[in-house]
């Protein structure tokens, strides 16, 4: 039987762009189909931007690569419609086990909070995920939204120009040149896109190498993360158990830096290794193997005029947290809905420069952590093994020492704190709620908030009058009127009131808080409109 | 808030002193670091407040501020 991962899901069709007598002009141009790419132009179709997406390839990622999604990408999936079918296909896990040595240091439960309608996590293949956002695409294209995936369409030249951009593509029926509006590059850690405009990507490289094994077994494991510092099985070093889907186990074991890779990836090598971290007497069939190093770096900025980056392609990080593809749907849902005001004439084009501003200091917040995770599963001195071994040894014993472990700290979105979008904060709630939060979930009337609030500039108010529609400039926002009675359960009260009686929130297309207030009050909520939208500076 | 206590603040200083020495004996220096490192950890969490753990780090340093 085929895997998902050997099907062209995009093969080659000639483009009637390959006959035009000059190049034809799009909207905006998406290079790479994965995850972030296809995540990108359904967004932007489906706010009716006219999009095509190259990729050089015609093909789901091979392999399953990015697994473990977090619950703000599958809100933001929600929006792009297509969050239940990964929902339904994911294995949702609760439970983490800690080995040290020959032996099970603590157990933990991530404890989700109540009132979500979206898991903690999910794990899923990569190949599911980018598959799901393939058939969003078809069911768009049915419905004559203009979006188009060009596989084997591989772009060999790019030119910048003011209000444009021009790419050599090639095909298997030769190149041809096609212009556009706009550019996202989502092509990866490798971003020949980046490499082509010559730009940095800087950051530390980490001496270190792990084989990543995807196995698929009748085992009774239970559906846990379980991570082993120091394991008999692979001395000296990490090994991580994880579940997916179909019976499909990711097995990720370190190896160090001095190893032959070619080796090392050989069956007759790894299958012993999984043997003496699995048992003898358990049967199981290697999917796919890969080795891989990593860096944590980034670009120094991720707009360059009209071309603009997200995904691995504008920072990359280590695996540790699964905070690569879950940041990189975080940069495309908050660039889509600037990009669209910005083509439409609504918002000036520097709205752009707070996608850097914003997506630099999530991207700088994820290098952290995945930094010292890193430093904790690798030492990198005598001592810092030193305390690193007593830090587990303690954690067998006390509690204390639990939250100093650090096997990659899950990734949860982050807050645009500073951001010249917010207006100051005028309400005496929760932190949690602030401006520049992603807005958390609750469960209001039948279903829950964050549907409400999906790709469009809204008016929250809850307990508190406000009109239904205000226009500010081109820019509509709908109001959503709650009720703390909408919610029996009060996580609505406990998440938007805190201790104020009533609030006014104005919540951005990509459901993060521009501003908040008590009541409704025109002029401060039109000048949060504007501000959000870009035209007006922040106060200094 | 209050600073790091860097005044004689141990009581019977001389009998801690020698249950600090007896903790390591007959170690060998890996246990020995060991037992020095989870005690280090130990007292960390018990101060907690990290004002005075960031004082005591520079302190430990023996540079002038």
């Amino acid at each position: 039987m085929n895997k998902i991962f050997e099907v062209p899901l995009y093969a080659y069709e000639r483009s009637p762009d390959q006959d035009a007598p000059s190049p034809v002009r799009h909207k905006v141009i998406v290079v790479g189909a994965g995850p972030i790419g296809l995540a990108a132009a359904i967004d932007l179709a489906q706010q009716g931007v006219e999009v095509v997406v190259l990729d050089d390839n015609d093909k789901v990622s091979f392999g399953s690569r990015a697994i473990c999604f977090a619950k703000r990408p599958l809100e933001i999936l929600d929006r792009l419609g297509c969050g239940q079918p990964m929902v339904d296909k994911g294995v949702v896990w609760n439970v983490g086990k800690v080995f040290f040595n020959d032996r099970e240091v603590y157990e933990f439960n991530l404890l989700p909070e109540k009132g979500h309608e979206r898991p903690a996590f999910i794990n899923l293949q990569q190949y599911y995920f980018e598959e799901y956002l393939v058939n969003r695409v078809r069911v768009l294209q049915a419905e004559g939204a203009p979006i188009e995936i060009r596989g084997r369409n591989k772009v060999e030249a790019v030119g910048t120009h003011p209000d444009h951009v021009k790419l050599e593509v090639e095909t298997p029926e030769g190149a041809y040149t096609v212009e556009a509006d706009w550019l996202i590059a989502c092509d990866g850690a490798g971003s020949p896109i980046r490499s082509m405009l010559g730009l940095d990507f800087v950051g530390r490289v980490f001496e270190d190498n792990f084989l990543i094994a995807d196995v698929i077994m009748e085992a009774d494991f239970p559906t846990e993360r379980w991570f082993w510092f120091d394991p008999p099985f692979n001395k000296g070093q990490s090994a991580l158990l994880h579940k997916q889907p179909d019976g499909v186990w990711r097995i990720d074991l370190q190896l160090g830096w001095d190893i032959d890779k070619e080796r090392e990836k050989r069956p007759e090598n790894v299958i012993p290794r999984l043997k003496a971290m699995l048992g003898d007497d358990v049967h199981f069939e290697l999917e796919w193997v890969s080795i891989y190093t990593f860096q944590c770096r980034r670009m120094e900025k991720f707009r360059h005029g009209r071309v603009i980056f997200a995904g691995d392609a504008a920072h990359q990080v280590s695996p540790f947290g699964a905070r690569g593809a879950n940041s990189g749907l975080q940069d495309t849902d908050n660039l889509c809905w600037k990009l669209k005001l910005v083509m439409d004439g609504k918002a000036p084009e520097s709205l752009l420069d707070s996608y850097d501003v914003e997506r630099l200091h999530g991207a700088d917040e994820n290098i952290l952590n995945s930094t010292r995770s890193t430093d904790f599963i690798t030492p990198k001195s005598v001592m810092s093994r030193i305390l690193r071994d007593a830090v587990l040894d303690l954690s067998e014993h006390y509690e204390f020492a639990r939250p100093l472990v650090n096997s990659g700290r899950l990734s949860v979105p982050c807050t645009y704190d500073g951001s010249p979008l917010n207006s100051a904060d005028a309400l005496d709630g929760p932190e949690r709620t602030r401006p520049g939060s992603p807005c958390p979930d609750a469960p209001v009337k039948d279903g829950f908030l964050l549907p409400m609030l999906a790709g469009k500039f809204t008016l929250l108010t809850i307990d508190t009058d406000a009109p239904e529609m205000i226009e500010e400039d081109g820019i509509e926002v709908t109001r959503v009127a709650l009720s703390v009675k909408d919610d029996p359960t009060q996580e609505l009260k406990r998440r938007y009131l805190g201790n104020a009686e009533s609030a006014v929130y104005l919540i951005r297309p990509d459901q993060h808080v521009a501003a908040r207030r008590p009541n409704f009050d025109e002029p401060m909520i039109r000048q949060a409109i504007r501000r959000a939208a870009g035209k007006e500076h922040a106060h200094v | 808030m209050s600073d790091l206590i860097l005044k004689p603040n141990i009581d019977d200083a001389d009998e801690f002193y020698a249950d600090l020495l007896a903790a390591h004996e007959g170690l060998d220096k890996a246990d020995s670091d060991a037992l020095n490192a989870r005690l280090l950890l130990v007292l960390a969490n018990h101060i907690g407040d990290r004002t005075i753990l960031s004082q005591a780090l520079a302190a430990a340093t023996l540079k002038k501020e």
